[in-house]
């Protein structure tokens, strides 16, 4: 746990508290497991996880659909586990949104409000507002089988905040739209998050998706918590493995520590000497990770700029425009991958070119060892 | 394209020929015009007041002398005796008598035989029965009745039975429908939101009474409803009823729709299950989120995208309802019976193959007007038949 965990915002109780939350559909295998986190008022928090990690049983379980077999849920300090979902005052957007099909959008918009006993003229009033957030004006009379799909997931959006709940869930509303749609819809509801200033729980499994939109990631992995920070922190200072895997791009290595000097140690990985910060705890002799970002590593820097250099063979050089990606073996892996930016040149490097790779002390981090069924998708490890 | 040709010829040759035979029957019967053309023609001069003149007798008795050589006679007097009682005798009476005479005066001579020729009823008996177009069953059929003046009426009292008998079917059916529509409701909504395994379970226990022989499936109920069967002697050792106080569940309307929902029930919950299958649960959880109740989401959010189940469902049964006629003809007693059981009636005992037309073209009609009416409402694209 580092300070970005803790509470955010300060200011009284949070939101949303999950207090270690269990869940087990069978009785004997857990989807959830002790489950912690609080999200402040006004926040944006997004739980990202492949398939089968357990996020969108949260979000069911906050949204009163499931219930915790154990721990405690509270919102707004009150525990929720008796609150049936319909008095919890909870908008919810739900994986293909889940519109009315017999209904028109404005019918679609005025029903939370109107089986809250709003009066007539107040609710038109809402819906065209609520419309208007989304940017839909004017389509109160179509049917949500008559919309695109970007239009379908506005109205989704609109009749969840319609009604003004403080508390809105989203599970994987982009899912179903194409690349670009998708783009565009995190900016608008990171647009539409600000405006109302709710405090929104979102459900992906696509990071750059909770990256773009998110104050915190919970980034989850077979209903545990592999770290909980916001996007930037995520990103530079992954303390898991699986992080470091599934947040950007990174080198992984993996071999054992041979010394550990305070902050810092050295690790052997494929026959290469590497100095490290040691996010984990550990001892010589450990096996471990160690994950260096791509765009951090320099191809033949000047001698002694880095604390760590090795050497290694270019295997493939492929040109992106904003930057020059070679492939290259080293350490012990066929698959170590530098970034050059566009602006700095890259020397005349060609395939099959034996060169020297360099990183700061302090890019490269120490984490938990994967196993091989971690890692089964590079086959072509050479250790 | 082809390939449909052999069912729709056999549609054609075993469905679509008999309906029209019988609506074409139910308006057309030359069997009268064909064996009395002559007497007819003279007929058709006459006022319709007093006697008609010489000639039509003259001719009326060749002419029946001639269906008696060809044995038509009986049906000539069968037609018209629907039109006045007592004409059946009176032709074959008549016609037995002529053979014996050569010569007129002819009036004389048939008022001999029988006095009736003396009355102008007879005669406007004769001459309604001799049009090939009629619209007499279609009166018939709803009650009502042309007087020899031409203007139509509704029949005596006591002859008034086709328009009772149709509003008891109408409402019986509908009652049924509406039976088949509370009782299959909630178990088409059980297996449709059921895992695979049990919904595959209880649609086979809805649908084992549809592979069950009906006449298996109707004696059990008179096993199980009649005064002497399983349910009122479980009344009886229960106490609730006394033993000469045994209730009649059976041979009455009681039996009929009892026994009807039974055979129909399947053919509510097909259509409903399948409708409600195709709606995700989610809608629920949606409007759950959105702040409805569970009754508040039933009627807003379940209901209504059941309808072209409901709508399907309930004008199947409706229409299977109308024209049933094997249930209500073994468990319906002298009460329960149906517009198709006078069908029935007509076609194979009083042989009034024109009037049980006409009732089946009222049926029809009837049955179009409502799919008609189905389509208006919620469009017929959207019934869905399972």
């Amino acid at each position: 746990m580092t300070a970005e965990e803790g509470v955010v915002g300060g200011e009284g109780a949070p939101h949303v508290a999950f207090e270690g939350v269990s869940k087990s559909y069978d009785g004997t295998t857990l989807v959830v497991k002790d489950f912690n986190l609080e999200v402040a008022k006004g926040e944006f928090v997004t739980l990202l996880g492949p398939s089968g990690s357990g996020k969108t049983t949260i979000l069911m379980m906050l949204a009163g659909f499931q219930s915790p077999t154990t721990g405690r849920i509270r919102i707004e300090g009150e525990s929720v586990e008796d609150l049936p979902p319909r008095t919890r005052g909870i908008g919810m957007v739900f994986q293909n949104y889940a519109l009315f099909p017999h209904m028109t959008v404005g019918q679609n918009l005025a029903f939370p409000l109107e089986v809250r006993g709003m009066s007539g003229e107040e609710r038109h009033e809402r819906v065209v507002r609520a419309l208007k957030l989304v940017r839909l004006e004017g389509m109160d009379d179509r049917r949500p089988g008559q919309l695109s799909g970007g239009q379908q997931q506005r109205v989704a959006i609109a009749r969840a905040l319609v009604f003004e709940p403080s508390l809105v869930l989203m599970d994987e509303p982009l899912g179903a739209l194409d690349r670009s749609l998708r783009e565009e819809m995190q900016y608008e509801i990171r647009r539409i998050h600000r405006e109302l200033a709710v405090t929104i729980v979102y459900v992906t499994h696509d990071q750059q998706e909770a990256m773009v939109m998110s104050d915190r990631i919970a980034v989850l992995k077979d209903g545990v918590v592999e770290q909980i920070a916001p996007p930037e922190v995520l990103y530079e200072e992954p303390e898991r493995a699986f992080v470091a895997r599934f947040i950007g791009e990174n080198n992984r290595l993996h071999g054992r520590v041979v010394s550990v000097d305070g902050a810092l140690c050295d690790v052997d990985a494929g026959r290469e000497h590497i100095r490290a910060l040691r996010v984990v705890d550990c001892e010589p002799g450990d096996r471990v990770t160690l994950s260096i970002r791509p765009e951090r590593v320099s191809v033949n820097p000047e001698p002694g700029t880095f604390g760590n250099q090795v050497g290694a063979t270019v295997r493939d050089l492929a040109f992106l425009g904003d930057h020059l990606r070679v492939h290259m073996e080293a350490c012990g892996r066929k698959d170590f991958i530098a970034k050059i930016p566009n602006i700095v040149g890259h020397g005349g490097i060609l395939v099959g070119d034996t060169v020297r790779v360099g990183w700061t002390v302090t890019d490269c981090r120490v984490l938990d060892y994967e196993t091989k069924s971690d890692r089964k998708e590079e086959d072509d490890e050479t250790t | 394209m082809v390939l449909v040709v052999p069912l729709l010829l056999f549609i054609g040759v075993t469905f679509l020929a008999p309906l029209g035979m019988m609506l074409l029957r139910s308006v057309h019967d030359p069997v009268v015009a064909d064996a009395l053309p002559e007497t007819l023609g003279i007929l058709g001069e006459w006022d319709g007041e007093g006697l008609p003149p010489e000639a039509a007798y003259e001719a009326i008795a060749r002419e029946l002398t001639r269906a008696r050589e060809e044995r038509t006679v009986g049906q000539v007097a069968g037609r018209v005796n629907r039109v006045e009682s007592g004409m059946r005798s009176l032709f074959t009476r008549t016609a037995r008598g002529l053979q014996d005479v050569t010569e007129g005066p002819w009036r004389d001579v048939m008022v001999g035989l029988d006095e009736a020729w003396g009355q102008p009823a007879v005669w406007n008996a004769v001459r309604a029965t001799g049009q090939r177009f009629t619209a007499r069953h279609y009166l018939n059929a709803v009650d009502m009745q042309r007087l020899p003046d031409g203007s139509v009426t509704r029949q005596p009292e006591e002859r008034r039975i086709y328009m009772s008998l149709m509003w008891r079917t109408l409402w019986v059916s509908g009652a049924i429908t509406l039976l088949c529509l509370v009782l299959g409701y909630p178990i088409a909504h059980l297996i449709a939101h059921s895992p695979p395994r049990r919904a595959n379970l209880l649609l086979l226990l809805v649908l084992v009474p549809f592979w069950t022989s009906l006449l298996v499936r109707t004696t059990a109920w008179i096993v199980l409803l009649q005064t002497q069967g399983v349910l009122n002697d479980i009344l009886v050792a229960i106490g609730l009823v006394g033993d000469d106080g045994r209730l009649t569940m059976i041979y009455n309307m009681t039996g009929t729709i009892v026994a009807m929902t039974h055979v129909l029930l399947p053919f509510m919950v097909l259509p409903l299950y399948s409708v409600m299958r195709a709606i995700p649960p989610r809608y629920m959880d949606a409007a759950a989120s959105l702040g409805a109740t569970p009754a508040q989401a039933f009627r807003r959010v379940y209901w209504p995208q059941t309808l072209p189940g409901v709508g399907a469902g309930s004008l199947l049964v409706f229409i299977l309802a109308i024209g049933y006629y094997i249930t209500p003809a073994l468990v319906g007693g002298s009460s329960g019976q149906l517009i198709s059981n006078m069908v029935a009636y007509h076609m194979q005992t009083s042989l009034n193959w024109g009037l049980a037309g006409a009732l089946g073209g009222i049926m029809l009609a009837g049955v179009f007007v409502l799919y008609v009416l189905y389509d208006r409402l919620v469009g017929i694209e959207r019934l869905s038949l399972s």
